[in-house]
C-alpha cells in the first residue's frame, strides 16, 4: 500500500498531463491550470523543508564540533541577519530597506564575483582541451582556432576565407550534432517519463517493488 | 469627381449624393439660410477633398479551430484604401443583435487582416463588423453573423505528434513485454557508467567521501529525475562499500526525494545504519551560492569521486574544474547540449544527453528497463529512418525531381 498509492498517483497525473496535449478544451485545460497551481503551493511548503534541512545540518555541525563549523556559523548568522532584516521592515522589497541594501550589497557582489571566476576556469579547461595528444583533439583545435579566428576582425585580414569556414562549422557539423545530440534526448526523455508514469522505473520512489 | 482610377465606385456615389441633397436641403429649409449655406457648401467641399476611407471587403467569422472555446476568428480583406495610404486602422465590432448594441472588443493596425476575439461565453450567438479608419474617419462593413464559439475536443495540428507517441508506446511496451518474458537484450558499453563501481571501489579505498551533484534544476525536470534513479544504484553500492555518499541540493523537494531514495537503497542492502540525514541536505536555490557551497565541500572534504549528473548551466564549468584541483575522479552525465563540451573537457567520463537516461537501467541492468530501453532505441532508428527519407525527398523537391514535397504533412505544425 505505501508503494500502490504514489505509483496510481503518478499513474494518473502523469497520463493526464499526456493527454491534455492533445486535448484543448477548456475543461481539460483549466484542471491542468490547477494542477500547476498545486505544484506552486507545494513549492512554497517545499522551501519551509529547505530551511529547516539547513539550520539542522548546520546546528549538528556546531554542536559536535565539525573541523568546519566555522563556516555553519557564517551561514546560520547570514540565515538569521536575512530572515530578521525582512521582518523588521514591513516592505523588504523596497529599495533603501535594510533587507534590500544587504541583498544588493552582499549577496550580488558576491555571486558576481562567483560568474566571473568562470573566465579564469574557461582559460584553464581551454588549455587542457587544445593539447593537440590525440587526432580528436588536433581536430578540436584546429576547429577552435578557426572559429575564434573567424568571430574577430583580425581573421578576415589573414584570409576572407576563415569567416566562411567559422559559418560552416558552426552551421553543418556542430549543429548536426547538437540535433543529433537532441535527438536522443528528446527520445530519452519520452523513455523515461514514460516508463515513470507506467511504473516500469521506480528508483524515484527508493527502488524495490 | 468620385471617380477612383477610373472607376465609380457605388459607396462613394451614395456619399456625393448625400452631400448634394443635404446642401439642397440646408438651402430651402434652413432658417439662417446664408449661414447653412456656407456650411453645406463646406461639407461639399470637405467631401470633394476627402471622401470616405472604403470599409474592409469580404469579412468572414469563424469559430476558431483546435481551441479551448470562447474565441471566434475575424478576417478580412484590406480596404482599397490601405494601398493610398489612407487607413491606419481596422476596429472590431460585436453584438449579440444584427441591428443594436455593437461594441469595440478589438483594435488592430492597417497591415492585419484577421484578430482573434477571445473570452465570449460558448454557443452564443454573435454578430460582428469591421471598421477601416483613420484618424475620426471610420467606414464600416456590413453586419456578419451569426457565429458562436464551442471547445474542441482534439486539436488536430498535434494528430502527428499523437502518432509518433503511439508508435513510441507500443514499441516501449513491447520490448518491455519481451525483457519480462526472459529475451536476452544486447546493451552497448558505455565506460562512464562501468566506471562507477571502479569510482566507489577508490574511494572506500582512500577513505574519502563520493560527491553526487543533481545540478540546479527541479524535480519537473526530467533529467533530474534521471539523475535521481542514477542516484539509487550509486547509493546501493556506496552502501555496499560502506563509503560515505554527500549529496548537496539545489531544491528543495529534489532533496526530499533524494532523502528518501537513499535511505531506501541502505535499507535495501541492508545498512539502514549508515544513512546519514546529514549527508543529503539542501543548500540554496542561488546558483553561484551553491557553486560555492559545493566548491566548498570539494575543497574541504577532497572527495575521491565526483558524480554530475541532470541539468546544468553556466555552473558547470566552475565545479568541474573545481573538482579537477582537488583531484577527483569525475563522471558527468547532461542533457544540456551547451554544457556538455565543459563536461567533457573537465571530466575523466562524460554522460553525453541520452544515455544520462540509460544509466539507470545500464546499472541495475534490470531485464524490464532495459526492455525500456530498447524500444527507445528502436523508435531512435524509425526517425533517423524518416530523417534520411526526409532529406531525400526535400531534395528532390528542391531540385525539382519530383512536384511535391511528400514528406512535409510529417514535420507540418501549426
Amino acid at each position: 500500500m505505501r508503494r500502490q498509492i504514489p505509483l496510481a498517483l503518478c499513474f494518473i497525473f502523469g497520463a493526464f498531463m499526456a493527454i491534455q496535449y492533445f486535448i484543448p478544451h477548456h475543461s481539460v485545460a483549466d484542471m491542468q491550470e490547477r494542477i500547476l497551481m498545486w505544484l506552486q503551493t507545494l513549492l512554497a511548503f517545499a522551501f519551509l523543508l529547505g530551511t529547516v534541512s539547513l539550520i539542522k545540518v548546520h546546528y549538528h555541525k556546531i554542536r559536535n564540533r565539525a573541523d568546519d563549523r566555522a563556516y555553519s556559523y557564517v551561514a546560520l548568522a547570514g540565515l538569521l541577519t536575512m530572515i530578521g532584516l525582512g521582518f523588521i521592515h514591513p516592505d523588504h522589497n523596497l529599495p533603501g530597506s535594510p533587507f534590500s541594501l544587504m541583498f544588493l550589497n552582499v549577496q550580488v557582489p558576491i555571486e558576481a564575483t562567483m560568474f566571473s571566476l568562470l573566465a579564469f576556469y574557461i582559460a584553464s579547461a581551454a588549455f587542457r582541451a587544445f593539447r593537440a595528444r590525440t587526432l580528436e583533439a588536433t581536430l578540436l583545435l584546429v576547429a577552435a582556432a578557426i572559429v575564434m579566428l573567424g568571430r574577430v576582425p583580425i581573421g578576415d585580414l589573414i584570409h576572407e576565407g576563415i569567416p566562411d569556414a567559422t559559418r560552416w562549422i558552426l552551421e553543418v557539423p556542430n549543429l548536426a550534432s547538437k540535433r543529433g545530440v537532441m535527438i536522443g534526448v528528446g527520445l530519452g526523455m519520452m523513455a523515461t517519463a514514460l516508463k515513470i508514469v507506467l511504473g516500469i522505473e521506480r528508483a524515484w520512489m527508493g527502488g524495490g517493488d | 469627381m468620385f471617380a477612383d482610377k477610373g472607376r465609380l465606385s457605388a459607396e462613394r456615389l451614395n456619399t456625393g449624393l448625400a452631400v448634394v441633397s443635404f446642401a439642397v436641403a440646408a438651402l430651402f429649409l434652413c432658417p439662417a439660410a446664408a449661414l447653412c449655406q456656407s456650411e453645406a457648401e463646406a461639407a461639399a467641399d470637405s467631401a470633394a477633398v476627402a471622401p470616405a476611407i472604403a470599409p474592409p471587403a469580404s469579412v468572414d467569422v469563424v469559430d476558431t479551430d483546435n481551441d479551448r472555446g470562447g474565441q471566434i476568428d475575424v478576417m478580412w480583406e484590406p480596404s482599397p484604401d490601405v494601398e493610398l495610404g489612407r487607413v491606419e486602422f481596422y476596429r472590431i465590432y460585436r453584438s449579440t443583435h444584427p441591428d443594436t448594441g455593437f461594441a469595440q472588443v478589438g483594435r488592430v493596425g492597417y497591415t492585419q487582416t484577421q484578430y482573434v476575439d477571445a473570452g465570449m461565453e460558448d454557443g452564443i450567438d454573435h454578430y460582428y463588423r469591421v471598421s477601416a479608419g483613420a484618424g475620426e474617419d471610420e467606414s464600416f462593413s456590413p453586419v456578419i453573423g451569426p457565429v458562436s464559439s464551442r471547445p474542441h475536443w482534439i486539436d488536430k495540428t498535434r494528430i502527428n505528434c499523437l502518432v509518433a507517441v503511439v508508435i513510441f508506446v507500443t514499441a516501449i511496451v513491447y520490448f518491455v513485454t519481451s525483457a519480462r518474458g526472459g529475451k536476452e537484450l544486447f546493451i552497448r558499453r558505455l565506460p562512464g557508467l562501468d566506471e562507477v563501481d571502479n569510482a566507489v571501489g577508490r574511494a572506500t579505498e582512500m577513505g574519502k567521501p563520493i560527491l553526487y551533484i543533481t545540478g540546479l534544476s527541479g524535480i519537473s525536470d526530467v533529467a533530474t529525475i534521471a539523475a535521481i534513479n542514477i542516484l539509487g544504484e550509486v547509493a546501493k553500492k556506496t552502501a555496499e562499500y560502506n563509503t560515505r555518499l554527500i549529496v548537496p541540493c539545489a531544491d528543495p523537494i529534489v532533496m526530499a526525494v533524494e532523502q528518501e531514495v537513499v535511505k531506501e537503497a541502505y535499507a535495501e542492502m541492508g545498512r539502514p545504519d549508515a544513512y546519514n540525514e546529514d549527508d543529503v541536505f539542501y543548500l540554496t536555490r542561488s546558483q553561484f551560492a551553491y557553486v560555492a557551497g559545493v566548491n566548498g565541500i570539494m575543497v574541504r572534504q577532497r572527495p575521491a569521486t565526483i558524480l554530475y549528473m541532470g541539468m546544468f548551466y553556466a555552473e558547470s564549468l566552475v565545479l568541474a574544474e573545481t573538482g579537477a584541483s582537488v583531484g577527483s575522479i569525475q563522471i558527468a552525465g547532461t542533457d544540456a547540449v551547451t554544457q556538455l563540451p565543459f563536461f567533457i573537457t573537465s571530466c575523466d567520463y562524460t554522460l553525453i544527453g541520452e544515455e544520462l537516461y540509460a544509466a539507470s537501467a545500464y546499472l541495475s541492468r534490470e531485464p524490464v528497463l532495459l526492455g525500456g530501453l530498447k524500444g527507445q532505441d528502436t523508435v531512435k532508428l524509425i526517425v533517423g529512418i524518416l530523417l534520411i527519407l526526409g532529406v531525400i525527398a526535400a531534395t528532390l523537391a528542391a531540385t525539382g525531381v519530383i512536384e511535391t514535397n511528400f514528406m512535409a504533412p510529417l514535420y507540418a505544425t501549426s
